[in-house]
């Protein structure tokens, strides 16, 4: 090569160059695209909750978004509505010191580390405004990731309607298979908790006798996952997580609207 | 300009004859990663087809101002900037696959096929050529790709692009699935028997013996 294309200042100025093109074009897609990503975010999150939401109706997303599901925000420890704020993120919320709580060894069941100190739930009605399910998100640790799901919940604050996992990274084909409708559909019906009030849902090993109320079937060569949806459970279901709140709505909190 | 029959090498010798999976042995770890379905693995396809094909002939194009001594930081900045557009568009246009394909769309800047063809074809070539050994090199890489998603997913999953091919047990069907094709060592196991099927028969692969 030439001697004077390897000068310093001609080294610099070829890099700054690049830098600067590169810089523009990266920075254009990241700025032109971005609109167009945060709504398919707020869709694909939409259509989670839509899954679970049991409504049967031709309505686009938006529009049962604005008729028929209402979000609302349940402070954890009392388990009672505070004000609306159209931008709450509960993820964030769940790291930030001030809106949440860092959960010590015995909590963190879920292996979550921190929970945001307010979440979000939604309420679905029907055409005619009656409420017919809540829709309360969890997560908790699998073997690999932190799945999240959305439960569905029937107004007595106990029966399971649905369950979806949208955002996993487990083994595809064996703890993947949190998202199979075959396993979701062992969910539904269920109660989640047992005379005295206490969480009762358990995953198990194997195949769960016919009747049970409580018991799911474990996934089959995902026994550290299943332990980890029992754990979501044990823990979303507690004191620290939806426990008030679904008391309250146990004992008729919601049937005035 | 380059004869149409050297560009028509330049295209199609690294599907077989040069392939970058096979022979470079290029590659690998993105193949292990997303070849559990055939939509991720062609999507990622695309993706590093395109990748491959614009950073050959962007880096082909400046090949004479790039300094001997920068040029690996040069092209890599070339690289990075093409694999954060092509991650941005996925995540703008096909949402979902960009969900599958998680981080490996980022991990296209590591890729050796992407690098390899900058350094050792786009840096001693003209622009087009350099675009179409891209492409190639791309194809190269898609093909072994696609054949090793469409084996793990038929017979790890019974589907194919997730219709179902063969009815699963557990849905009911006929067709016991083999757990162990969904988990990325099983695409080691299928690279390693798709090599030893292209140096049978062609043997001038085989590397001399030691």
């Amino acid at each position: 090569m030439a001697n004077q294309q390897e000068s310093f200042s001609r080294t610099m100025l070829v890099v700054l160059a690049v830098c600067l093109v590169c810089s523009i074009i990266v920075a254009g897609a990241a700025v032109g695209l971005r609109p167009l990503q945060i709504i398919n975010k707020a869709k694909d999150k939409q259509q989670n909750i839509l899954a679970v939401a049991g409504l049967h109706t031709d309505k686009s997303i938006t529009e049962i978004f604005s008729s028929n599901i209402q979000t609302k925000l349940v402070d954890l420890a009392t388990g009672e509505f505070v004000a609306d704020n159209a931008k709450y993120d509960q993820r964030v919320a769940a790291k930030d010191p001030k809106q949440s709580i860092k959960l010590n060894v015995e909590q963190n069941v879920a292996k979550i580390g921190r929970r945001a100190n307010i979440a979000t739930v939604y309420l679905v009605s029907d055409d005619n405004g009656v409420l017919q399910r809540i829709i309360l998100p969890i997560h908790g640790a699998g073997l690999w990731s932190t799945m999240y799901a959305f439960v569905a919940i029937k107004t007595d604050g106990n029966t399971i309607e649905d369950i979806t996992y949208y955002e996993q990274g487990e083994t595809p084909g064996l703890g993947g298979e949190v998202e199979n409708p075959r396993w979701r559909a062992l969910f539904v019906g269920k109660k989640l908790f047992d005379e005295n009030g206490l969480p009762a849902i358990k995953i198990i090993k194997g195949v769960a006798p016919e009747g049970s109320v409580h018991e799911i079937d474990g996934l089959s060569g995902a026994t550290l996952t299943s332990v980890g949806v029992q754990h979501t459970f044990t823990f979303w279901l507690g004191k620290l997580g939806f426990g008030p709140f679904l008391n309250r709505v146990h004992h008729g909190a919601l049937n005035n609207g | 300009m380059a004869k149409s029959s050297e560009l028509t090498e330049v295209l199609t010798s690294p599907i077989i004859n040069n392939n970058p999976i096979a022979l470079q042995i290029l590659g690998v770890c993105s193949a292990l990663a997303v070849t559990s379905t055939l939509e991720t693995a062609v999507v990622m396809t695309l993706a590093v087809l395109l990748v491959t094909a614009f950073s050959s002939m962007f880096i082909s194009m400046i090949r004479n101002y790039i300094p001997n001594s920068v040029r690996i930081i040069v092209q890599m900045a070339i690289i990075a900037s093409l694999v954060i557009v092509v991650d941005q568009v996925l995540k703008a246009y096909a949402f979902g696959i960009s969900k599958q394909l998680s981080v490996y769309v980022g991990l296209i800047i590591t890729n050796c096929i992407v690098m390899g063809r900058a350094e050792a074809f786009a840096m001693k070539n003209k622009p087009f050529a350099s675009f179409m050994d891209g492409i190639g090199n791309g194809l190269g890489y898609g093909f072994i790709l696609v054949l090793v998603g469409g084996i793990r997913e038929l017979f790890g999953a019974g589907a194919l692009f997730g219709f179902e091919i063969l009815p699963l047990t557990s849905n009911g069907g006929w067709y016991q699935s083999n757990g162990l094709l969904l988990l990325p060592p099983s695409a080691f196991f299928i690279i390693g028997g798709l090599i030893w099927v292209i140096r049978t028969f062609r043997p001038d692969q085989v590397e001399p013996k030691e």
